[in-house]
């Protein structure tokens, strides 16, 4: 070799210095990211976790995950202690003690008892836009990466289907209230008055007149809003299966339907699960599209309650969290009697998230556990 | 050089003036051959020439790609001509086997490997396809090496042994014809004997087409070679004449090293 000298830095070590500037500066960015998370979180943390915690066994406050919503009753007995009981307890304690023993009686709405309709409402909602979505996507994707003839047409529809996932989700409120509650199609006996267009079916009527503010309108509704995130991922995920599969199996005489169900949405699986529990959370989270297609801020019975057949439960509303959290921060006055609804609403939400993507992520491992790469 | 005399063979597939372009640009100009049944015909030629163009003609796995077709000429096998509009692809494809250059299990046991195109064809019967597995993997000398652990991946099989079972995979469905697109390519000279053998052996019972880049490998297990260049047929004929007697020049070039 010759001067072999060269390999000793000689001076000041620009490269190095430089080296380390990019380090740090791309860890400090890193670390703002955490620190802001760690307050949001830190926040609902802190404030959720003592209404959802209990010191004694079994640790959870299960009145408040399994009770109905009622409204919160504050008021001072003779004594002067402060009481402060849900709408049902407070009618019994009033019967028994006299009206004439409350005093300085203030109302809360919603705040008192437990969320278990939001909770319900919310889990209804997700899973069954979930499915939706994941049935209508996935058939798309397949049909545009699969089947349809590459050309500028399908770019096009790639692209109106990708710019969909950017359209304000209030849009897809105003748009499924339009569709879904007021337009979309029935079968029945008598159609109603506002009805667009009735067609005789001879035994029965198929009538244009929506499905109501009710549990499906608003899982359609959160399913179109998710469905563009689904469509792509999932021919993301299905052109990731290498070409030989296909190619290996069509060379064996398989169909084109045989080759797609057997060798390539098998291994294409794990990668849809992956987008699907992105849409999942969204799905969970977003007030405005059910706004005005299916929540209702209060409710007596559960969506299965007091209904006469499974279909009732379509079309019944339902409470949802995220619309609950909605309506205790803006629509009653803040004190400090709220707080405990309010944080603990948050919290179980963000546990409810966390489980629904923990439940995912074990699903997408067993799928594809059972695939042998 | 396995026969060293010209047999009177029937012809397995007939290749009549046959033109194919991808889109606007022909990458096969009028090629005629036909190939006799129970001989193994291979396929040489520089890089580009067309010969994976035009075995992959033979099952018609061509028309996955968009805007590739056959312009002119035919192609017939046993008599039929695989363009007609009325032709059973899946049979077709079924008779006509392929194994490709770069091995390509699915991502499944090597039961279910081989047991796939069993199953598309309709055999649920649980001992019918043991039975017909097994005797798969006896054929490319497999069985020994796997018959404890048929039911974990077939990716954890050497590189060989993943060729040999995607050979075994095509063998289980049942092909009259198997057309092999460089199989050797990416193995060692050992693994690579093992196929050569294999291949012998299968000469008795089916057709075989392989495209090679190597020549030795084409003068060692083929019984007529047919070169290609720039996507026309150089020359075609008994594989021990062609390496000893080449009729073209440009063949003795091309076996000697000269261009390619
Ligand atoms: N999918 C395709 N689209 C367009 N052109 C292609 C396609 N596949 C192959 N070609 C072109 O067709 C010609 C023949 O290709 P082919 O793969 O048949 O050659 P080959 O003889 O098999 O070469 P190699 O020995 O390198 O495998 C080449 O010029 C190649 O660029
Ligand atoms: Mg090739």
């Amino acid at each position: 070799m010759k001067n072999p000298e060269q390999l000793i830095r000689r001076g000041v070590h620009r490269k190095g210095i430089a080296e380390g500037i990019v380090k740090t500066f791309l860890g400090g960015m890193t670390w703002a990211v955490i620190a802001v998370a760690l307050m949001i979180f830190g926040r609902m943390i802190w404030d959720g976790a003592p209404v959802f915690f209990k010191k004694e066994a079994p640790f959870v406050n299960m009145d408040f995950l399994t009770k109905k919503t009622e409204t919160l009753h504050v008021f001072d007995d003779a004594e002067g202690i402060r009481h402060q009981l849900p709408a049902s307890e407070f009618h019994q304690w009033k019967s028994s003690h006299g009206t004439d023993a409350v005093f300085n009686e203030q109302t809360f709405s919603y705040c008192g008892g437990g969320i278990a309709g939001p909770i319900v409402g919310t889990v209804l909602l997700t899973l069954l836009s979930v499915m939706m979505a994941l049935f209508f996507g996935v058939s798309a994707a397949i049909y545009l990466s699969e089947y349809a003839k590459q050309g500028r047409f399908i770019g096009w529809v790639r692209l109106a289907i990708l710019n969909l996932a950017g359209v304000p989700s209030i849009v897809f409120g105003l748009f499924g209230f339009a569709v879904f509650v007021l337009a979309a199609p029935i079968l029945t006996d008598t159609p109603a008055d506002r009805s667009l267009l009735a067609i005789p079916l001879g035994f029965t009527h198929l009538s244009f007149e929506g499905w109501g503010s009710s549990l499906i309108a608003g899982a359609a509704t959160l399913a179109c809003m998710i469905l563009p995130v689904i469509i792509t991922a999932s021919e993301e995920s299905l052109k990731a299966v290498p070409q030989g599969f296909r190619e290996a199996s069509l060379a064996l005489g398989a169909t084109r339907w045989q080759t797609i169900r057997k060798s390539v949405l098998p291994f294409a699986m794990p990668g849809i699960l992956t987008s699907s529990v992105l849409s999942l959370a969204r799905a969970a989270g977003e007030t405005a599209p059910i706004m005005f297609t299916a929540a209702v801020a209060a409710k007596d019975d559960l969506p299965w309650e007091g209904v006469g057949s499974p279909l009732g439960v379509l079309t019944g509303q339902v409470q949802a969290l995220p619309y609950h959290i909605y309506t205790l921060a803006l629509k009653i006055p803040t004190s400090e009697y709220t707080e405990r609804a309010q944080f603990g609403s948050v919290f179980v939400f963000l546990l409810m998230i966390f489980l629904f993507s923990a439940a995912s992520v074990v699903l997408r491992n067993r799928v594809r556990a059972k695939m042998k790469w | 050089m396995v026969s060293d005399s010209v047999q009177p063979a029937i012809p397995a597939i007939e290749i009549e003036n046959l033109r194919f372009s991808y889109g606007t640009k022909e990458v096969i100009h009028g090629v005629s051959l036909s190939i006799p049944a129970n001989q193994i015909t291979a396929f040489i030629g520089p890089s580009g020439c067309g010969k994976s163009t035009l075995l992959r003609c033979l099952n018609r796995i061509n028309d996955r790609i968009p805007g590739a077709a056959i312009t002119g000429g035919s192609i017939r096998i046993g008599g039929i001509d695989i363009s007609r509009p009325d032709l059973d692809l899946q049979v077709l494809r079924r008779r006509v086997g392929m194994v490709f250059q770069k091995w390509n299990p699915f991502p499944k046991s090597i039961y279910d490997n081989i047991a796939y195109g069993l199953r598309i064809h309709g055999e649920t019967n649980r001992k019918a396809l043991d039975e017909k597995v097994e005797h798969s993997l006896r054929v490319v000398a497999l069985w020994d090496d796997v018959k404890d652990r048929l039911k974990t991946s077939a990716f954890g099989l050497s590189g060989g042994q993943q060729q040999r079972l995607c050979i075994a995979r095509t063998i289980a469905a049942k092909p009259d014809i198997i057309l092999l697109d460089e199989p050797c390519s990416a193995l060692d000279p050992l693994s690579t004997l093992k196929v050569e053998e294999l291949l012998l052996e299968l000469r008795n019972d089916y057709t075989i087409v392989i495209v090679t880049h190597n020549l030795a490998q084409a003068s060692r297990c083929s019984d007529q070679t047919a070169l290609f260049y720039l996507g026309e047929l150089i020359e075609y004929g008994n594989t021990s004449q062609m390496f000893q007697a080449p009729r073209e020049k440009r063949t003795e070039d091309y076996i000697t090293g000269a261009f390619g």
